[in-house]
């Protein structure tokens, strides 16, 4: 069925906010009814991606689903120009777009969230409160891959923030707090520096000079992507003009170029994390409550990807394009570091928050490779390991609830006790190593393939970490699911509906994935057409 | 040559131009003295709302002057800024919206005490009359100095608003506190801390603040004196004029006048180095006078400055002369001076005055950007983004110093962090009120504090100060972990204490305040283009030659 002419993105967007405004006029001791608003509310969003899904056509170019509405349009001193100028302006517009790149990603957000929301059932004190910021979150996530303003996308990174914040720090365990403030510190100095380079874009590559029909030229700074896009691969655009003689305040050198780069980098890489920036994640992972983490690890790092390749790699294809074998470098490093102390952990958390840090190097891999299967292959990584890793996390969150421990020594045979987990804790962790049949591999397999013509040692590298990751989620699984149970776990019930359900939904997607990869692979066929047309120019000319 | 005129009288277009502030020294007349003959039992809380009523007038005044004064479509000629008594007061728009933002600011704390200072409410002074005519010459005061067109007008100003802020800093009700710290040494007799250290404090805050404050104009009027012998006039159009002369041939005379000057007026902003008085006023002080130093005071001072550094060191050789360069960058290094050392040393502040206070030192340093880029950036005159961080920093810092004042509970001397403890538990509303007070004040979006940051960041980047972007976004995110710290105590802890109560005036101050911060992030337009409006560079800037 065709979308009708909605605002389809804004829609998604904001739904779960009205779910959150529904919820602030409910009474607070009314526990399911609070929780049954705010999962209809999360559904709300999952729906209309779905919809979205169906109606979105790859091969269709350009902005079929763009949505814009003038936002700060602020008038500015023509007095500076020293006239002849129709108008002069600063516009920071709401803009939202999609494509094969966000798609995806927005997908998996609902997914997510939504699931999220079934899981929070072990939440045990002030839900209004939780499930009214898990929904502002939630908001600023979709915003986060849809926004196609630099500084729309900014705000929508830094709504995150406070959610999670007061996320980690009421509901979290026993180190909360400080678990929280480490969150809010590294990640807002990851948006810090975002903030230094979009703010110096703006000011460069954002500046463009329109003409109009009364005569009289435009002058305009503006933080839209597209047209910031356009002017930096413009060679006649005035960023990329040396003028001689009188400078050019908007040029960007190609030093400034690289410098905007690396901090780019350094600001995503706090968020994926790149390995020296990992520290906050791991206090995260093990602090924040199980449908919180599900969330973060699932989605919040996957923003980190996703801000690099759009706003790294797209902008700065040239730097994308030097900085490739760093990049390969990271990811290997991120693989086998995160894989080797993941073997070491006793704890299950801490052991999936390295695995995350080592599957986030599979899609530094990717993204190295500047080919499309890579790239591809990155993105799909993204999605396959946001599915596995809630799925894996809400697994662990249940079997705590249950046993109050999540040390591998603590606990084991807790198949007899709990089949259906016990099984689903299995399929999980075998889509963790990326057996065939199941959506890791695929994403593994397409990332080291994109990467094998130009980075083979890499590549045999990288294969002893997906070695490495095979023994480390076996070790955990099996030694938790098998031998002997522990007496006082042998009361221990099965999952309840409510918590089965996320997870068969979960595992269905995994499933779904890994038998039939097109169902996203379709979707990013063009994604990357921009990018690797640039790319493959510059090596051709 | 200003020796030559004879002193003019006064004329009644003249009054009607100073109406805003005449209206407020009327008043203040008129209030001491109904103080003087009301009988003791009134409750003072009417004169508090006829100061209210007398600032709205006069903001009603000034509101009907501007759009009088834009309405007409002559375009720039037909706006004639308007200039009297011998161009020493001038009537023009820059001044007047700051205007506007400073009989706001009073109104608020106005509105504020009313509700705190009631019978049994959180705060507590000797003469409440008193306290309520008093912010009238404060404000009167804060609107000359930002209207200014004569240095000697200019020190009037300064010198009305700071009298009378020297008595309303010292006005904190001493029975209160010794009543209130003989109870605590009854209670706790093993505690150290005698009657006398606390009753002693807010006298020791007014001295401390009527010393720097004589140290402040005392630098100002020397830095004058400078400029007074070289030009020979205190008139700020003619000293333009004299400078074009003199520039070269005095230039390191004329730095050290300017830098004299910096000093005096970076004293009355709070921009480190000159901050240190700052905290030990404000925790002295009744918290609403906290809030007027930190907002009216300020606001005021950085006008001057802006005023005063255009139109002198533009004259004396300009932006790219010896005397430009110099300047401006001092003013940049105060203000990256100031938002280090007052984000670093709020770091382990524990008390909340104290805390704001260094957060005001920091976001003095954020005002003095602008000045500091002078004729560059995105906006060439960089006012409008002065102006907008202005407002957002009013609305952010009222409402915070509001919602400190009841937490504080009654009379209490020092207001610990841990006053907010599960104030989510003991009120809700105003727990939820200062969420969005203390992201703006974090700049976080959507808040007013977000977008004035960010206007004032992208001046720095497009003039390629990248290092001072670079200080502004770092000490931004220090003052997470400040800022933070009181939501940690408001959410993440639980208290034994009851709920807090809510007096309906404060409650509503606490409301304006959150809702204008709300409404700056959300559409940060509407000020925005009304400044731009109404501003024009050499209209409203420049004091030209009559």
């Amino acid at each position: 069925m065709m979308i009708p002419d909605w605002p389809i993105l804004s829609l998604i967007v904001f739904s779960p906010l009205a779910g959150a405004a529904v919820l602030l006029a409910m009474p607070k001791q009314r526990a399911r009814l609070l929780r049954i608003t705010a999962i209809i509310a999360t559904l709300l969003p999952l729906a209309l991606t779905l919809w979205l899904y169906a109606d979105f056509d790859a091969n269709r170019v350009g902005d079929s689903f763009e949505e814009y509405a003038a936002w700060v349009n602020i008038p500015l001193d023509q007095a500076g120009l020293g006239g002849g100028a129709a108008s002069y302006g600063l516009h920071l517009d709401y803009r939202l777009g999609i494509d094969g790149l966000s798609l995806p990603l927005v997908l998996l957000a609902t997914v997510i969230t939504a699931m999220a929301a079934l899981a929070s059932v072990t939440i045990r004190k002030r839900w209004k409160a939780y499930y009214i910021w898990l929904l502002v979150l939630e908001c600023g996530m979709l915003g986060v891959f849809l926004a196609r303003d630099l500084f729309l996308f900014f705000i929508f990174f830094e709504i995150t923030l406070i959610p999670m914040l007061f996320l980690i720090g009421i509901w979290g365990l026993f180190n909360r707090e400080k678990a929280a403030t480490r969150f809010l510190i590294y990640n807002g100095l990851g948006s810090a520096v975002m903030l230094i380079v979009f703010a110096i874009v703006v000011m460069t590559a954002g500046f463009s000079i329109g003409d109009t029909q009364g005569g009289g030229a435009v002058f305009s700074y503006s933080g839209s992507y597209e047209t910031i896009l356009a002017n930096l691969s413009d060679p006649q655009a005035v960023v990329n003009q040396v003028a001689a003689g009188n400078v050019n305040p908007f040029y960007l050198s190609n030093g400034m170029e690289t410098a905007l780069f690396v901090l780019l980098l350094i600001a995503f890489g706090i968020k994926l994390p790149i390995f020296p920036f990992h520290s906050w994640m791991l206090s995260v992972h093990r602090e924040a409550p199980a449908p919180v983490v599900m969330i973060h690890s699932g989605i919040l790092l996957k923003m980190g990807a996703y801000g690099l390749i759009r706003f790294g790699f797209f902008l700065f294809p040239e730097q994308a394009e030097r900085f490739a074998p760093t990049l390969a470098v990271l990811g290997l490093i991120n693989l086998l570091y995160g894989a080797v102390i993941a073997y070491r952990q006793q704890e299950l958390r801490s052991m999936l928050a390295y695995s995350s840090l080592s599957h986030m190097g599979i899609v530094l891999l990717g993204l190295a490779s500047l080919h499309v299967i890579g790239m591809q292959g990155a993105v799909f990584q993204l999605v396959s390991h946001g599915l596995i890793s809630a799925l894996l996390f809400l697994l662990i969150g249940s079997f705590y609830e249950r046993t109050g421990t999540s040390r591998i020594d603590e606990l084991g045979g807790l198949a007899k006790a709990a089949p259906f987990m016990a099984g689903a804790l299995l399929a999980g962790g075998l889509a963790s190593l990326g057996l065939p049949g199941l959506s890791g591999f695929v994403g593994e397999l397409l990332a080291l393939l994109g990467l094998f013509d130009t980075h083979k040692v890499i590549v045999s590298i990288a294969l002893l970490g997906i070695i490495l990751t095979a023994a480390y989620v076996l070790r955990a699984i099996m030694g938790i699911t098998f031998g002997e149970l522990p007496a006082k776990y042998g009361s221990m019930k099965d999952a309840r509906f409510i918590e089965a359900l996320p997870i068969v939904v979960l595992l269905a997607f995994v499933l779904l994935l890994g038998i039939y990869p097109s169902f996203l692979t379709e979707l990013m066929k063009h994604g990357f057409d921009p990018l690797l047309h640039h790319i493959n120019m510059r090596v051709g000319g | 040559m200003a020796a030559e005129h004879t002193l003019l009288p006064m004329t009644w277009a003249d009054a009607g131009y100073m109406a805003p502030e005449l209206i407020l020294l009327a008043m203040m007349a008129l209030l001491i003295i109904v103080d003087l003959v009301l009988p003791r039992r009134f409750d003072r809380a009417v004169i508090g709302w006829l100061s209210l009523a007398s600032l709205l007038g006069s903001a009603a005044s000034l509101v009907w002057r501007l759009v009088e004064r834009n309405s007409t479509d002559g375009g720039e000629q037909a706006k004639q800024t308007i200039s009297i008594l011998h161009d020493s007061y001038r009537m023009d728009d820059f001044g007047s919206m700051l205007k506007l933002l400073l009989l706001a600011a009073t109104a608020l704390i106005v509105l504020w005490s009313l509700g705190a200072m009631k019978q049994g409410a959180s705060e507590r002074v000797a003469h409440l009359g008193e306290y309520y005519y008093l912010l009238l010459p404060a404000a009167a005061g804060a609107m000359i100095m930002v209207s200014t067109g004569d240095l000697v007008t200019l020190y009037v100003g300064l010198e009305l608003l700071s009298m009378s802020t020297y008595i309303l800093v010292g006005l904190r009700s001493r029975s209160a506190l010794t009543a209130q710290s003989a109870a605590f040494a009854s209670a706790a007799s093993s505690d150290g801390t005698g009657a006398q250290t606390y009753s002693a404090k807010p006298a020791e805050a007014a001295f401390k603040y009527v010393v720097t404050g004589g140290i402040s104009s005392a630098l100002i009027l020397f830095g004058m004196s400078y400029i007074y012998g070289l030009t020979g006039s205190t008139n700020i159009g003619e000293i333009a004029f004299g400078l074009l002369q003199v520039k070269a041939s005095f230039e390191e005379l004329l730095i050290v006048a300017f830098f004299f000057l910096l000093a005096g007026f970076g004293i009355k902003i709070a921009a480190a180095p000159f901050h240190a008085w700052a905290p030990d006023v404000y925790d002295g002080a009744p918290t609403p006078i906290s809030a007027l130093l930190a907002v009216v005071t300020k606001t005021a001072a950085v006008a001057a400055l802006l005023r005063l550094f255009y139109n002198l060191v533009y004259s004396a050789g300009g932006v790219h002369g010896k005397i430009g360069t110099t300047m401006f960058r001092a003013v940049l290094v105060i203000a990256a001076c100031a938002m280090v050392v007052g984000t670093v040393s709020a770091l382990g502040q524990r008390n909340v005055k104290r805390l704001l206070a260094l957060s005001g030192v920091a976001n003095a340093g954020y005002l003095l950007v602008p000045i500091g880029l002078s004729f560059y950036g995105v906006h060439t005159n960089n006012a409008a983004e002065l102006y907008f961080y202005a407002a957002a920093y009013l609305f952010m810092n009222i409402g915070a110093f509001a919602v400190v004042s009841i937490v504080g509970g009654t009379g209490e001397r020092v207001i610990e962090l841990r006053a907010f403890e599960g104030l989510y538990y003991r009120a809700p509303w105003t727990a939820g009120a200062m969420i969005a007070l203390v992201l703006s004040l974090a700049g976080l979006p959507v808040s007013g504090g977000f977008f004035g940051k960010l206007f004032i960041l992208f001046g720095a980047a497009s003039t390629h100060a990248y290092w001072l972007v670079a200080v502004m976004v770092a000490t931004s995110v220090v003052s997470y972990a400040v800022y933070f710290g009181i939501v940690r105590q408001m959410f993440m802890r639980s208290s034994g204490s009851e709920a807090v109560k809510v007096p309906t005036a404060t409650g509503a101050a606490i409301w304006l305040c959150t809702l204008a911060t709300l409404a700056l992030g959300v559409y940060p337009n509407g000020l925005m283009e009304a400044f731009e409006h109404v501003f024009t560079l050499a209209g409203d800037l420049f004091v030209y030659m009559q």
